[in-house]
């Protein structure tokens, strides 16, 4: 500690004292994932990542109201997409892998910075009025976590059809079929909806926090870029929702 | 016997000359010699930022717990500075005239010529730290005109000069902390100076936090711990500001030159209640463009919008016609309370007269007036709930600046040996009444350019000396302070500290504030002693001395403003003229303006303690005035 | 009017603290908040119990010293108010009024209302400042600043290290000061030869001092006396990008404060 907090003064009455180490060295990679500052750009880019393979996959997903033959074209497509050069699928896994660092990078830096900011009041607060932060602000935590639930759930459901179908139901490449079959089963449409609204309030909050976190919000654009945000959230959650709704409604079968 | 050591020679070369002829030390042993810096406002901060900067081994101390919130944060209008930019026929020459006429003839030629001088200095160096002052639309500086002179020589930040100053030394200070060139001691309160075979050798300090009393020993000390306006309570200045480091010196040894020279700032907030804390001011600049004035009729209670113009008595501009409402401090303050007197005041308790700025509005329109006034249009919203944008502003004079202080050589040594004196501590370069903007000015010049010149001079000629705190000096002065604060907890008796500063300020302002005369200091004499006799039987401190006891830094800072005081009102009484903010009824022209006597007190008094109970001795300085011929100052 | 006053009370640091329940009679509308508080204060004395301390010092909103949270709000949350500012003529005859210190771990109470925001001068030495010893100036008016970047800097500047950001930020996030001295200096033409070390040294003793980090929350620009906009925390950000991907030859290190 600099010499400006002289000797003599008490130390704080907070349990074990927590050192957090300096960066040294210029390495960019380091630099970034070592300041509280650059943790919060890696979350914002893996975000954008994230945010824009939910939306494409949001718009996928729509292909279903065109009928079995569109949507399982489509799903044939995704990996077939850059034949010749590419191998069958291979375009697919790339995708896959990016996802998947993203997502990694995203939560680990997530429970990294929640960890420093529980640290940061070990005592808190009789009352404090919040004035500013909204609900979505607040729920990202929890949020996330639902959302990563979700996709490990997700993926062994749709992709792998390891859960929720009866033996020989799923069929690889059937995707029509296999989201009627899947969603049919009423308590995981349910959860799907429930895993999209949380997916909604954090879109609602993270895409303009990201914004913000890459210095891109201004005192003047930050209204419209709070509504843009919001709007984004809101067509990515309907795009999602209508599916398993029209399901349950039975309004494709 | 008091040696001003004034370079010869003429007066444009005496600073050259003297930083030519002092001695130099090694860098190599500079590491080698510790200086105690008491004070980290504009003054302090700058000494010791600039000492550590040349190598020498700094230890800072303030009472505050950051050295960013010195009292100099709060000064709004702006800094002077000869630089001309507005070739409107300024130049060093120009300031240096202003400021000694300003002064009223009282103040040391040499010195306030080399404060011309340096203050071209102080906005280069400033600049260069990054302190946002205000420009124009080409990217050059910009300058206003400001309390009272004619020229525009006036740098300011918006309405917070001194906080943008202030934290420009603060930066540069915390650099050289980081740097381990300084050693910050914050919430360390100096208690008293030490004395080793005549030379200033260190301090004892009280830790706020824990209670604990420490020594610190050094080459020299410095001292730069601001004003003692609070001695009236009610001020502008900060709560915490206060006499006590100054005074501990003076009963040390260090004369106490001019106590009498206080300052009242005529644009402040009027008093409300009788449970006010302290005056806020209402920027200087406001005069720039407001216009003063009160009913021609006594008791007129009709809202000011409703009082038609040639009802009005806009009485600066009426007898004053070429400064108008620019005229100096005092000038302007004494007048409105001549009309308050006169039962023309406004407001609920009839003390305080209009600032309109009706007109301005009308001329450059509200959102120019806004750009130039907001944060100041705001600060008096919030504290009187009123629009002054609609309604005139209601504005008095507040107690607002010490030019008195501890006497200083021209080298900023004070009588004792290695103790220096800077910023508004020192009796300052401002005679018997300050400029607007030009104490932030002083400040800067004594702590930036002046100590680091004459310090390092001092320690050349005085090789370190192997000295610790062990050494019975040292044991003396603490056992004294120790003894002190048990005295105050100890007494136990009915009145808590602040409501004995309430009632002492209260007696000053009534009988040695704007005017005085020899039966009011004679009154106040008495008075004074009364209390103090009171306070030492009826005081009482909570708590204890080992602990964070706000009550008990108040009760030995009052303690010491009753002390100061009494030497207050002897320096008034004894100087019959009227010279610059020091008013003597019975010293006034026909009509009704200040009236000096050049020929018996153009001199500074320096007082010396002769101890507890026994009247202290004046020594004078004589003035000489060879480049500003002596006038009757005139604003007609 | 009379008040109703929920006070913590704690007599040090280590001490163990609680709420206590205080009456205040005869408070009229024209004093201040703080005045309130030295009424309170000399009846406390006259009882001969503990003044409440509090820390105090201009009483006009610049110095910074004072600060606590009024009913949960850090300032008691009147636009652009310090505690100090805040009239009673905003309260009205037997409201309850809590007064609660700032909490944080880099923020310990030293006693009652007073914390210690000695974290806020050590981020400050790592790198809030601009080099130019005394003496090197060159002449003012010789590097021009357009208006628009001395205002911009000045709105930075206006900060008064009050702590309430940190205090009001749902993770005691030290963001926005640092993010207003950065912004100060920054974006000044003084102060772009140290503006990449500057930025990764101040960013880095802001973490060291265990502040939490920013999830964007905006409490703190809420509560701040001084106003001090988000949009400048976003300036951090990107500065701190610039300051990381930016290609140099020199290599750049982080340089801590020495302890
Ligand atoms: C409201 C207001 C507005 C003003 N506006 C202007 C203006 O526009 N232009 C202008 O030129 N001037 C202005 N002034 C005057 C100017 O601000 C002051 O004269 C100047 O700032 C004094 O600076 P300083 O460094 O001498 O003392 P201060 O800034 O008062 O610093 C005193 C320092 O000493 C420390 N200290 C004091 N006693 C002790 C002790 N016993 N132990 C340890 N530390 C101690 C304090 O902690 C503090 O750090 C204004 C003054 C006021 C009140
Ligand atoms: C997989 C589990 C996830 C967890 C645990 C998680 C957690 C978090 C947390 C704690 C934050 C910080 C809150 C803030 O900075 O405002 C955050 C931000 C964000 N998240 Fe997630 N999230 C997850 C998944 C996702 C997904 C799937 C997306 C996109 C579809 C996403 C997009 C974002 C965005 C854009 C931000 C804002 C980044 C920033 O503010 O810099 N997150 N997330
Ligand atoms: C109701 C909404 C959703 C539906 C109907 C849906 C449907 C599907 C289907 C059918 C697949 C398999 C595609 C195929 O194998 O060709 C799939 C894969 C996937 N979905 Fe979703 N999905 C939804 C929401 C989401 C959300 C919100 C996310 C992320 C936050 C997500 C992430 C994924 C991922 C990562 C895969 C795996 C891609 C792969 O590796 O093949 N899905 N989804
Ligand atoms: S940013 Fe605002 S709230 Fe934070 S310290 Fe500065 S002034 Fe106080
Ligand atoms: S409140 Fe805290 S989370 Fe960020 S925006 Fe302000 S620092
Ligand atoms: S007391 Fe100075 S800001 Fe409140």
């Amino acid at each position: 500690m600099a010499s400006s907090s002289a000797a003599s003064q008490p130390a704080a009455k907070t349990a074990p004292v927590i050192e957090r180490p300096a960066v040294f060295g210029s390495n960019p990679l380091t630099l970034l994932w070592c300041t509280v500052i650059g943790k919060k750009v890696v979350m914002a880019v893996t975000g954008v990542i994230m945010v824009g393979f939910v939306i494409a996959h949001m718009l996928g997903n729509l292909k279903i109201f065109a009928g079995p033959h569109e949507i399982n074209t489509y799903s044939r497509f995704l990996r077939t997409v850059g034949m010749p050069e590419l191998g069958y699928g291979d375009a697919l896994w790339i995708v896959r892998a990016v996802l998947l660092v993203s997502a990694t990078l995203h939560i680990v830096a997530a429970i990294q910075l929640t960890r420093m900011n529980w640290q940061a009041r070990p005592i808190g607060y009789r009352e404090r009025k919040d004035r500013e932060t909204s609900f979505a602000a607040r729920s990202m935590r929890w949020g996330g976590v639902l959302l990563a639930i979700f996709i490990v759930f997700h993926i062994l459901h749709f992709t792998l059809g390891a859960v929720g179908f009866e033996p020989g139901q799923y069929r690889e490449l059937h995707v029509y079929s296999n989201v009627i079959i899947g969603f049919s089963v009423w308590p995981i449409a349910v959860f799907y909806i429930v895993a999209m609204i949380a997916l909604f309030f954090h879109l609602d909050h993270g895409i303009w926090s990201m914004l913000q976190t890459l210095g891109w919000n201004t005192a003047r654009n930050q209204a419209t870029l709070r509504l843009a945000s919001r709007l984004i959230a809101a067509v990515v959650f309907f795009g999602f929702v209508s599916v398993p709704v029209a399901v349950l409604a039975g309004w494709i079968h | 016997m008091l040696d001003a050591r004034i370079p010869s020679g003429p007066i444009e070369q005496a600073w050259d000359t003297c930083k030519f002829e002092m001695k130099l030390v090694n860098p190599a042993n500079r590491r080698k010699y510790t200086v105690i810096v008491v004070g980290a406002g504009l003054a302090g901060a700058a000494a010791a930022a600039s000492l550590g900067q040349q190598g020498y081994n700094v230890e800072c101390f303030s009472f505050h717990d950051s050295p960013r919130r010195a009292h100099s944060i709060a000064a709004q209008g702006g800094i002077n500075a000869a630089k001309n930019y507005r070739n409107d026929g300024d130049s060093i020459y120009r300031l240096f005239y202003d400021t000694v006429k300003g002064g009223d003839f009282r103040s040391r030629e040499a010195n306030v010529y080399r404060l011309a001088q340096l203050s071209v200095n102080i906005i280069d160096q400033c600049v260069a730290q990054g302190v946002p002052f205000a420009r124009e639309y080409g990217g050059l500086l910009d300058t206003r005109s400001f309390g009272g002179v004619q020229v525009s020589r006036t740098f300011y930040a918006r309405g917070q000069t001194g906080q943008q100053l202030l934290l420009g030394a603060y930066q540069a200070l915390e650099e050289q902390i980081a740097a381990g060139a300084v050693r910050m001691h914050p919430r360390s309160e100096m208690l008293d100076l030490v004395i080793v075979d005549g030379k200033a050798r260190g301090i004892v300090t009280r830790n706020l936090v824990t209670g604990a009393i420490d020594c610190h020993a050094a080459e020299v000390v410095v001292l730069a711990t601001g004003g003692y306006s609070n001695v009236f309570y009610l001020s502008t200045n900060a709560m915490a500001s206060n006499c006590s480091a100054i005074w501990r010196a003076y009963r040390r040894g260090a004369m106490f030159a001019n106590p009498c020279f206080t300052q009242i700032h005529p644009t402040c907030i009027p008093v409300t209640s009788e449970h006010q804390s302290k005056l806020t001011l209402m920027s200087e600049s406001l005069r720039n463009d407001g216009r003063v004035w009160v009913p021609k009729q006594k008791g007129d209670q009709r809202p000011p919008n409703q009082i038609p113009e040639e009802e009005r008595d806009y009485y600066l501009e009426r007898r004053y016609p070429s400064f108008g409402n620019l005229v100096p401090r005092d000038v302007a303050s004494r007048n409105a309370k001549e009309v308050c007197d006169d039962g023309r005041g406004v407001g609920p308790s009839g003390q305080g007269v209009y600032l309109d700025f009706r007109d301005a509005i009308a001329r450059m329109g509200i959102d120019q007036v806004r750009e130039k006034y907001g944060n100041l249009f705001e600060i008096y919203e919030q504290i009187t709930g009123e629009d002054a944008y609609r309604v005139p502003m209601r504005i008095y004079p507040a107690l607002h600046y010490t030019m008195g202080g501890l006497w200083v050589d021209y080298h900023l040594m004070s009588t004792i040996e290695g103790l220096f004196v800077g910023g508004e501590a020192n009796f300052s370069d401002h005679g018997a009444n300050r400029l607007g903007a030009s104490a932030l000015m002083q400040g800067l010049a004594d702590g930036y350019f002046v100590l680091p010149a004459t310090v390092p001079n001092y320690l050349a000629s005085n090789p370190p000396v192997k000295l610790d705190t062990s050494h019975a000096a040292f044991a003396q002065a603490k056992s004294e302070v120790g003894k002190r604060v048990a005295k105050l907890l100890s007494i136990g008796g009915k009145r808590s500290a602040a409501s004995f500063h309430r009632q002492l300020g209260r007696m000053l302002w009534d009988d040695c504030g704007m005017a005085r005369s020899d039966a009011s200091l004679r009154h106040a004499l008495a008075e004074v002693g009364k209390l103090r006799e009171e306070f030492w039987q009826n005081l009482r401190v909570v708590g204890t001395g080992e602990e964070l006891n706000q009550s008990l830094e108040v009760a030995g800072r009052v303690a010491d403003f009753f002390e100061l005081a009494e030497l207050m009102c002897t320096d008034a009484l004894t100087r019959t003229e009227s010279c610059g903010c020091h008013f003597r009824i019975e010293s006034q022209t026909p009509d009704g303006e200040a009236k000096r006597d050049d020929e018996h007190f153009s001199y500074s008094a320096a007082w010396e303690w002769k101890g507890d109970g026994q009247p202290p001795v004046m020594h004078q300085e004589p003035l000489a005035f060879d480049h500003v011929h002596l006038t009757q100052r005139s604003y007609k | 009017m009379n008040l109703k006053l929920k006070i913590w009370r704690q007599a040090n640091a280590s001490a163990e603290g609680q709420f206590k329940d205080y009456q205040v009679t005869g408070i009229t509308p024209d004093m201040s908040f703080l005045e309130m508080l030295d009424v309170l204060n000399e009846d406390l004395t006259a009882r001969g119990e503990a003044p409440v301390a509090f820390e105090h010092d201009c009483r006009e909103g610049i110095c910074g010293s004072c600060g606590f949270l009024v009913n949960g709000v850090a300032h008691g949350g009147r636009p652009g108010t310090t505690v100090c500012q805040l009239s009673m003529r905003f309260f009205k005859d037997g409201d309850s009024v809590a007064l609660e210190p700032w909490r944080a771990r880099a923020f310990p109470i030293l006693r009652d209302l007073i914390v210690d925001r000695a974290p806020f001068d050590r981020i400050i030495q790592a790198g809030g400042f601009i080099s130019a010893s005394t003496g090197s100036a060159p002449e003012a008016n010789a590097t021009l600043v357009p208006k628009s970047s001395s205002d911009t800097a000045f709105d930075a500047a206006a900060c008064i290290g009050c702590g309430a950001c940190v205090a009001a930020c749902p993770n005691a996030s030290a963001m926005l000061f640092t993010a207003a001295k950065l912004t100060h200096l920054n974006s000044l033409p003084q102060g772009q030869p140290q503006r990449d070390q500057r930025t990764l040294n101040m960013v880095t003793a802001m973490s060291r001092e265990l502040f939490g980090s920013c999830t964007n929350h905006g409490e703190c620009e809420a509560v701040c006396p001084k106003e001090i906009p988000l949009e400048f925390i976003g300036n951090m950000n990107h500065d701190l990008m610039r300051a990381t991907f930016r290609r140099r030859r020199e290599p750049i290190t982080v340089v801590v404060p020495r302890g």
